[in-house]
């Protein structure tokens, strides 16, 4: 295949980004799309220019790491496949692809198409968590939990934090991915007990970072690459009425 | 108390939800008195109807919830809407290819559209209920005549298109709102979700059908 690029690059934080065309040929069909970025970045060292800066892990869809917007959809145009899995078989020889950042007011550009996710860290850190208080390890199975909370749970939790919801979302909001860790303690008798002061501080947090509100426009689900679902939003929604109500 | 302004963005929402529902349920009641002007009876019931809106005190003991309502949901869809724009300061450069829900992406300005017909709406037959304005019409020379202020403005085509163009509009805000409501205040059902949202479909074409039968009505049948 042969394509051209649209590939958004930037010096820098602060620096003025803009558009570059590449060119890149004989792409292999089963290539992944950052196999090819990387075909792009290889021809790019051998001609003495700077690579193009792109996040990328574990390359198997569940770190989170990759990013990139392409051709108007966070991950591009698979449904529920990250940026690594998805194959340039999903494209036409001959096509334009426009590749850009995340852009997102809490996700700055670090350079051309990596941003800084460390906001949906802070989230975390403001109560994402279970306290425990280590010893030894108890019993499985010694607190009993309901088979369809457990699954919901684990749906929510499938969450890997790349930040195709606020890519998608028109607002820049984070509600999908605060919903969906919310969710997974809401859930389950261990993170019932901290619930409260939970959504309380990580929404203070989503709010304070400066993500947009949500709207109800599903983009979020739509593109989420683990299909977490808006019902979590909702969840979260009841949860922090809850919270403040009581 | 804090300010309603200071809110948390989850906060704001249940209070836009809720200030939705109440102006939803009005649009009901509002329907059927306006649904009198269809009775061939010069005006009889509709003007019954509007002088109960105007002199009953439970009526009006509502009314103000009503301004509070109408006031704080524009405030605060204003409000959230500015924060959004500024949490993408850097626009895609290709449009959007996500799916969404259509209408949900142009409440801010179906919104601005409903807000505007609303003021129209206040100076024709608001302002004269108050005695802001001399009326048009009136029966037994004092109270407003609000059944031939109706037609009046209705007899105007180009009154009427207006007025149906703006209620359609209306009728896609309102297709959203419902099922939105419901979300933001956590009300998220594998069951009575796709229900409401159907409801919601229905809800907002018999809002616009109902309210456009009046003007459809003076245009042709009585001209
Ligand atoms: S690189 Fe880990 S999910 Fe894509």
């Amino acid at each position: 295949m042969n394509l051209t690029l649209e590939i958004w690059r930037q010096e820098s934080p602060k620096a003025k980004g803009k558009f570059e065309t590449y060119k890149v040929q004989n792409i292999s069909a089963d290539c992944s799309f950052l196999e090819m970025l990387d075909i792009l970045n290889e021809s790019l060292i051998d001609k003495v220019q700077l690579p193009i800066n792109f996040d990328h892990d574990c390359r198997e869809g569940i770190c989170g790491m990759c990013s990139l917007y392409i051709n108007g959809r966070p991950h591009g145009p698979d449904d529920e496949v990250t940026t690594c899995q998805l194959h340039m078989r999903k494209f036409k020889d001959g096509d334009t692809i426009t590749i850009e950042p995340w852009r997102s007011k809490a996700f700055p550009v670090i350079k051309d198409l990596m941003i800084n996710r460390n906001a949906f860290d802070q989230i975390i850190q403001a109560g994402g968590y279970v306290s425990v208080t280590t010893g030894g390890v108890p019993d499985a199975n010694s607190i009993p939990v309901n088979r369809e909370d457990a699954e919901l749970a684990m749906d929510a939790a499938a969450c890997i934090g790349c930040g195709a919801c606020v890519a998608a979302c028109k607002n820049a909001s984070a509600m999908l991915f605060v919903a969906a860790k919310v969710s997974q303690f809401a859930l389950l008798p261990q993170g019932k007990i901290e619930a409260k002061d939970r959504v309380k501080a990580m929404v203070a947090k989503m709010d304070e970072l400066g993500f947009g509100n949500c709207t109800n426009t599903y983009a979020c689900e739509a593109e989420c690459p683990k299909g977490i679902s808006v019902s979590n939003i909702a969840r979260m929604n009841r949860e922090f009425l809850c919270a403040n109500v009581k | 108390m804090k300010s309603i302004l200071n809110y948390s963005s989850l906060s704001k929402k249940y209070v836009m939800a809720v200030a939705g529902i109440f102006l939803m349920t009005f649009l009901v009641v509002h329907l059927a008195i306006n649904l009198c002007l269809l009775r061939n009876d010069d005006g009889e019931w509709f003007n019954a109807a509007a002088h109960f809106m105007g002199t009953n005190y439970i009526v009006k003991f509502f009314e103000i919830f009503l301004f509070l309502g109408i006031l704080i949901h524009v405030l605060l869809g204003v409000i959230l809407q500015i924060q959004n724009w500024m949490a993408r300061p850097v626009a895609y450069k290709s449009a959007s290819k996500s799916t969404t829900s259509f209408l949900s992406k142009y409440m801010i300005y179906t919104g601005f559209v409903v807000f505007v017909f609303l003021i129209i709406h206040f100076m024709n037959f608001y302002f004269m209920k108050m005695g802001w304005v001399e009326p048009t019409f009136t029966l037994n020379g004092e109270e407003p005549d609000f059944y031939l202020v109706a037609k009046a403005l209705f007899a105007n085509n180009l009154y009427s298109i207006i007025y149906i163009v703006l209620i359609t509009v209306l009728g896609f805000h309102l297709n959203h709102a419902f099922q939105a409501a419901f979300q933001s205040l956590g009300l998220n059902h594998p069951v009575y979700t796709p229900i409401i949202k159907k409801f919601a479909t229905i809800y907002s074409i018999l809002i616009v059908v109902g309210f456009n039968i009046i003007p459809v009505y003076f245009l042709f049948c009585n001209a």
